[in-house]
């Protein structure tokens, strides 16, 4: 039920944002977050958008994963 | 901007997961006990099998993570006796519609010919209530602070408008208060909480610093995708065999792409302009202080327990149901007698089998055969 999706922001008119999920477009409200700007990537949830998305976390966590796989293949489990 | 906010093939490799559970082995030398409270953490554990990976010292337990499984039944009746009333319209999220009630559910009520809408979110019940002034729409607020200020901005919203035919039903709950009725269980030991990563968007990670502080119980927010949960049971471990060793517990947040320190401002002030805090009673739990929020007098004209006579019958809870010791982390769903027998997400008994997101519809999805 707390099911948020990532969703780019394709447009903007007011309160409103045209966003991509992946493919399926649609509407979201963008009350929650007033400072997004078009091309942003923001966490959509029940038709509002909570949060924008930090890319360069997104890929400091992606890059540690990739980090601890290799170790372990170095090292053996 | 790359693709990272969509990337999820990197946060479910095998060589990443076997990585994590290596470092959980060797952190995990005495039994811990982690607790998730979020319905997309519970199923995601169960989809993905992440149980039955970790070594037998790591305990993951479901608390209440589901905010429809918490949704007293009496309240259920009150969503069902609003839908009964003519001239009302009910608009809900589809969860709800199956929950069954002390005698009927929302399903059977649509079936018997009740305007009952399922939409994707408030804005869309705003929308009905505009559509069609000649009657009430009740959009049933079932939800956790990830949901709550979505329904408060819609209240505002519609308040700004002018559509006085849209309503709310409050069942509002706000997970801290019950992480701290959930840190005082007596009957069992807890070494951590997986905190529930979109709730935290709203809330912020600095929200769990009195459960870590006060109640010594290590946290950390959590995403969605199987590594990230790793991770986050990673840095629980580590912190309990820390806290044998003296260290004190604290916050951690493994979902920084969303999650900050502070939360979402903009969100919280919605939450405060329209809400009130609240005792509420949680479903197979009890009442749990200061653990919900109720429509503030200034919008009072769209809470529809004030608008409409919503009176109903106290109801009883099905005999033979362990749910509420199930969330409190005392047994899993396979302990419960009813599990899959008389209890099954087709025919549900109890509130953790009631949604697709409770403990037992998870267990029972995908676990069951492993038991």
């Amino acid at each position: 039920m707390c099911l948020a999706v990532p969703a780019k922001i394709l447009s903007i008119e007011g309160t409103k944002a045209g966003v991509d999920f992946g493919g399926v477009s649609r509407e979201a409200d963008i009350t929650l977050v007033p400072d997004v700007e078009i091309g942003d990537y923001v966490l959509i949830h029940a038709g509002f958008a909570i949060q924008r998305l930090d890319e360069n976390e997104a890929e400091e966590s992606l890059a540690l994963f990739r980090e601890l796989a290799r170790a372990l293949e170095e090292d053996g489990p | 901007m790359s693709d990272a906010a969509f990337e999820v093939s990197g946060l479910r490799s095998p060589e990443g997961a076997a990585a994590l559970i290596e470092r959980i082995r060797s952190f995990a030398i005495r039994p811990i006990a982690l607790m998730e409270v979020c319905g997309t953490h519970t199923v995601a554990i169960s989809r993905f099998g992440l149980r039955s990976m970790l070594p037998e010292t790591v305990r993951l337990l479901s608390g209440p993570g589901c905010p429809v499984c918490v949704t007293p039944l009496i309240e259920i009746d009150r969503a069902i006796h609003a839908a009964r009333m003519p001239g009302v319209t009910v608009a809900t999220f589809g969860d709800m519609m199956r929950v069954p009630g002390s005698r009927s559910s929302l399903e059977a009520e649509r079936a018997g010919g009740a305007d009952i809408r399922i939409v994707y979110g408030p804005a869309d019940a705003l929308a009905i209530a505009e559509k069609s002034r000649d009657r009430k729409v009740v959009f049933l607020g079932v939800g956790f602070e990830t949901t709550s200020p979505a329904i408060a901005a819609t209240i505002i919203e519609a308040d700004r408008r002018g559509v006085e035919n849209f309503l709310v039903l409050p069942f509002f709950k706000r997970v801290p208060p019950a992480l701290e009725a959930l840190a005082v269980v007596p009957e069992r030991r807890l070494d951590g909480f997986i905190c529930p990563g979109h709730v935290s968007v709203i809330i912020g990670s600095n929200a769990y610093e009195p459960i870590a502080r006060r109640h010594g119980i290590p946290c950390a927010v959590a995403g969605f995708e199987p590594l990230e949960i790793l991770a986050a049971v990673a840095a629980l471990a580590e912190q309990a065999s820390g806290r044998a060793a003296g260290r004190p517990a604290r916050v951690e947040n493994l979902y920084r792409r969303a999650v900050t320190e502070e939360g979402n401002r903009r969100a919280q002030e919605a939450i405060e302009e329209v809400y009130e805090i609240r005792d509420a009673e949680w479903r197979g739990i009890g009442t749990i202080p200061e653990s919900g929020h109720a429509i503030r007098g200034r919008y009072a004209a769209c809470d529809a327990r004030e608008a409409l006579d919503l009176e109903v019958p106290a109801a009883e809870e099905p005999p033979g149901c362990i749910c509420g010791e199930i969330m409190l982390g005392l047994r899993l769903p396979d302990d419960c007698p009813l599990f899959g027998t008389r209890c099954t997400p087709r025919d549900p008994v109890g509130p953790c089998m009631v949604s697709s997101e409770g403990a037992c519809a998870a267990f029972h999805r995908y676990e069951r055969s492993e038991h």
